[in-house]
């Protein structure tokens, strides 16, 4: 027990919450990074190292961030070019659609890049004032502003080559890297000139591209990483390494907010093949040796006696906690709601309502379950500093927690943010669901470099969780079926409330429920905030992937008590948007025409069900198609037009919304997480079941570019599914399923 | 102290008797393009091919091996078949996030090399590899294209 106790000691500087109650947007801001930091990775002789001390030196220290060429751009002599990306890959596509935007302005073919994700700085804070790769905001934020250092830099280069072939800019044209006298004949690359370029000052205002005119913005370009992501060569957190490296495996506390007190073994466990050292770390045990496989075989040999979670109650995860009973609490909440959305006067319609309907919607608590299981490599070096590989969608946010771990200050940690396998907002600082203290503590103990890696159980037991929760609604219709007012009463937690703040109505727990296009003179939207004892995350499409089909499908439900078509409502509720009467008509083309059914196909019986969602500064339409096989819902085409405004890849925006589209379905189908007795009930995907090959539909996306402001791609194409899916089932069997996943209703015999 | 082989060359490697290939692979020979993804073959991103054969390595035991070949991503575009796959996996543009993606291309390979023209069940019944971006459409798609 020496160990333990001195390890401790050791370790009571990372409070188990630490983190998630410290993400502010102020916390944010007030991350800075030195010079340290930047200097220990640039290479030498290129355009940034060459900014050291250079025209833009000063000035930059104070630079708008997105407006430094230096911390963007590296063009080498062998005119090759790397971009620093302030987003992160994780498969959206975002690494290619930046050199799309920059290649454009640069006039550099986007194909040529290599892009990496920047190091933390303030350089980097370009998403209202911060940095994050999150909320679909990536692309729509950066569109404008990575233009103009696109177009900053071609202008910088074009200076650089009138100085050294003593002509006027306007002589000059490019050409693919390269700067171009059409009356000599004269060529100079980029990379012959970044070194004189970078001397120079920048302009304030340099003129973009005229859009008629682009070349690679809205072309579907390939992906820059996709080579590498079919060969093996990609490499993730999981994958880093380095010198001297242990490897660590850890096993958390069965009950969530409980720690280990003893261990029975741990001379016996030491002994084990390869073991180098075990230790008890805030609600969690670890074991570091020579091999991932040795360190899992002994921290799960250990024999370790836990702190003892609450009898009972919803103030941490108690010994009776279950989903459940927190849906109970939800739904039999008699709180006074605070309005998130208030118009007209819903109490006086539904007084004069010839008809009142009601209806209790509800979605449970979601797994992000991303193929790569998190982990983190940390290593100190001799002179203090840090680093840390690790999984992040907030660079300088990890950054600064890693410090406060390390117990020394951020500018001496460096944060590396590999590509992630996957993360649909699994990645963001969640307090005890990160691993990285765990790599950092240990490698702080141990005097070596440690990678942790979670086992799958252990993430499936950890992960941040999309939060369960319930809507009530009562709608009032008039004696010709017309809708004349809604009412809806959300309770629960999102995870804008619990890590961002951002005033007592939470955003992200009635986004979807509110803010709707549909003209229903009188609403009155409340929210009532009821705080979950479990850890609760941002998951693919926050609030919006369960409140849109909450309400999309008392829509249908409002359609069918008024005696109307779920598509014609749809449009005589949007009658003075022509922007979703367009979306509607795209996606009933898209199909084929609107027909509800249920009718006659191959295999059985079919139905079809729409549903509409705004969420992220886009606009959705969805059709599903379905059957039931053997009782269970087969999902057989899903067709999709979707509105961003304006695009950058058609082709990535594609893709993304089939893959938000198959998340969406997997969670209309199957997916939740399950207390029972204070414990999760599953660990793997054994019985943590998540969309298969078989239950894959045919996607078909439409692309609506209505010029609209720039809205988001990675998640929208999500929460139109799920109402979509659930209508259609209730349009096959006239049962009408309010809470997912449609797995937990039995459909026997149902047609 | 074992002797296997992986990618044609022989490897000796000292490890206990039942430690899986996939961790042999990434800790031992520091090949890390298979993926650990969940441990108990229910995911399928640790695929590689064993005597030809799609196997989840994570089930392997070192002791269990013996004289079989192994071939993992890391060797995929010498074989004729497995590059065929990585065109059409690069033309159709298939991976996402892509953690998944050396499994799938290890299963399509082996589904190819045993059945040149797959049927779209050969396709279902061979590829129950999961992936979390819902590439399966691309992931079909791309295999009828190596097809030819």
């Amino acid at each position: 027990m020496d160990y333990i106790s001195s390890n401790k000691a050791a370790t009571k500087s990372l409070p188990a919450s630490e983190g998630a109650s410290h993400m502010s947007r102020r916390a944010f801001l007030s991350t800075t990074v030195g010079a340290f930091v930047i200097g220990a990775v640039l290479p030498t002789r290129s355009l940034r190292a060459q900014a050291q001390g250079a025209a833009e030196g000063p000035a930059a220290i104070a630079a708008k961030p997105g407006t430094k060429v230096s911390a963007y751009l590296e063009i080498h002599a062998d005119n090759s070019v790397k971009l620093l990306s302030p987003f992160v890959e994780g498969g959206q596509g975002i690494a290619t659609g930046m050199a799309q935007i920059v290649g454009e302005e640069l006039d550099v073919d986007p194909a040529r890049f290599v892009v990496e994700c920047a190091p933390p700085g303030p350089d980097y804070a370009i998403v209202n004032g911060i940095r994050m790769t999150g909320g679909s905001f990536s692309t729509r934020s950066a569109y404008p502003v990575m233009r103009q250092l696109g177009a900053t830099a071609r202008d910088m280069l074009i200076r650089a080559a009138a100085g050294r072939l003593k002509v006027q800019d306007d002589e000059l044209a490019t050409e693919n890297g390269v700067v171009i006298h059409p009356a000599t004949g004269r060529r100079l690359t980029y990379g012959e000139l970044a070194e004189d370029a970078l001397r120079l000052k920048p302009r304030d205002t340099v003129p973009l591209r005229d859009p008629k005119d682009f070349r690679y913005i809205r072309q579907p370009m390939k992906r820059l990483d996709v080579r590498d992501k079919s060969t093996g060569m990609a490499k993730y957190s999981i994958d880093q390494a380095v010198a001297g490296m242990l490897y660590a495996a850890v096993v958390h506390a069965p009950y969530f907010g409980t720690d280990p007190i003893g261990l029975a073994n741990e001379a016996d466990v030491m002994a084990m093949p390869g073991v180098h050292s075990v230790h008890s770390l805030p609600g969690a045990v670890a074991v570091t040796a020579n091999s991932w496989w040795r360190a899992r075989k002994a921290v799960e040999a250990l024999n370790v006696s836990w702190s003892s979670p609450a009898p009972t109650g919803l103030g941490s995860v108690a010994k009776d906690f279950s989903s459940a009973g927190m849906l109970d609490a939800l739904r039999s909440s008699t709180a006074k709601g605070l309005v998130a959305e208030q118009e007209g006067d819903a109490e006086a319609a539904f007084k004069s309502a010839a008809k009142v309907i009601e209806a209790d919607y509800s979605a449970p608590y979601l797994a992000h379950a991303q193929l790569e299981p998190p982990s983190a490599l940390a290593q100190f070096s001799d002179d203090g500093s840090l680093d840390v590989w690790l999984p992040n969608q907030m660079p300088e946010l990890f950054q600064k927690v890693s410090a406060k771990t390390a117990g020394i200050p951020p500018e001496l940690v460096r944060i590396h943010s590999p590509i992630l396998g996957g993360f649909f907002g699994r990645h963001f600082l969640y307090g005890p669901a990160n691993p990285f203290p765990q790599a950092i503590l240990l490698a702080k103990t141990t005097g070596r470099p440690v990678k942790v890696i979670w086992s799958r159980e252990e993430e499936f037991l950890n992960d941040a969780l999309r939060p369960l929760s319930h809507t009530r609604f009562r709608a009032a219709l008039d004696d010709e079926g017309r809708v004349t007012a809604i009412e809806a009463r959300t309770v629960g937690e999102g995870p804008i409330g619990r890590y961002i703040g951002g005033g007592p109505v939470d955003s992200s727990a009635v986004e979807g429920i509110i803010e709707k296009p549909y003209a229903i003179s009188n609403r009155r939207m409340d929210y009532v905030k009821l705080v979950h004892p479990v850890n609760i995350a941002f998951w693919r499409s926050v609030g919006h992937s369960m409140n849109d089909f909450f309400y999309e499908g008392f829509l249908d439900e409002i359609a069918l008590a008024g005696g109307r078509d779920p598509f014609e409502l749809r449009m005589e509720l949007l009658q003075h948007s022509p922007r979703h009467r367009t979306l509607l008509e795209t996606v009933a083309a898209l199909s084929g025409g609107w027909r509800p059914g249920p009718y006659d196909a191959e295999g059985g019986k079919r139905a079809r069900g729409i549903a509409m969602a705004s969420p992220f500064g886009s606009e959705t339409a969805t059709i599903a198609e379905v059957s039931l096989v053997d009782g269970e819902t087969r999902v057989h085409n899903l067709w999709i037009a979707f509105d961003p405004g304006s695009v950058v890849n058609p082709a990535i925006i594609k893709a993304q919304v089939e893959s938000a589209a198959a998340l969406g379905l997997s969670a209309a189908l199957v997916e939740q997480v399950v207390y029972e007795n204070g414990l999760r009930r599953d660990k793997n995907y054994d019985t943590y079941q998540v969309l298969t090959r078989g239950m894959m539909p045919q996607v078909h996306v439409k692309i609506v570019e209505s010029g609209a402001p720039m809205g988001g791609v990675g998640e929208p194409g999500l929460p139109g599914v799920p109402p979509a899916v659930v209508n259609a089932v209730a349009a096959l069997t006239g049962m009408r399923v309010r809470s997912l996943p449609l797995a937990n209703t039995t459909f026997k015999g149902a047609i | 102290m074992f002797e296997i082989t992986i990618n044609g060359s022989k490897r000796d490697v000292d490890v206990e008797p039942d430690t899986p290939l996939l961790w042999v692979l990434r800790d031992t020979l520091a090949m890390t393009g298979t993926k650990y993804g969940c441990g108990i073959a229910a995911c399928g991103a640790c695929t590689v091919l064993m005597d030809g054969q799609a196997t989840r390595s994570c089930q392997v035991p070192v002791d269990s091996i013996g004289d079989s070949e192994i071939h993992t991503i890391e060797s995929i575009e010498e074989d004729e078949v497995g590059r065929r796959v990585v065109d059409a996996w690069i033309d159709m543009q298939v991976p996402q996030c892509g953690y998944c993606q050396s499994g799938q291309v290890m299963a399509a390979t082996a589904l190819l090399k045993q059945t040149p023209n797959p049927s779209d069940q050969d396709i279902a019944d061979a590829m129950a590899n999961l992936c979390r971006c819902g590439t399966y459409n691309m992931i079909a798609a791309a295999i009828r294209q190596a097809a030819g």
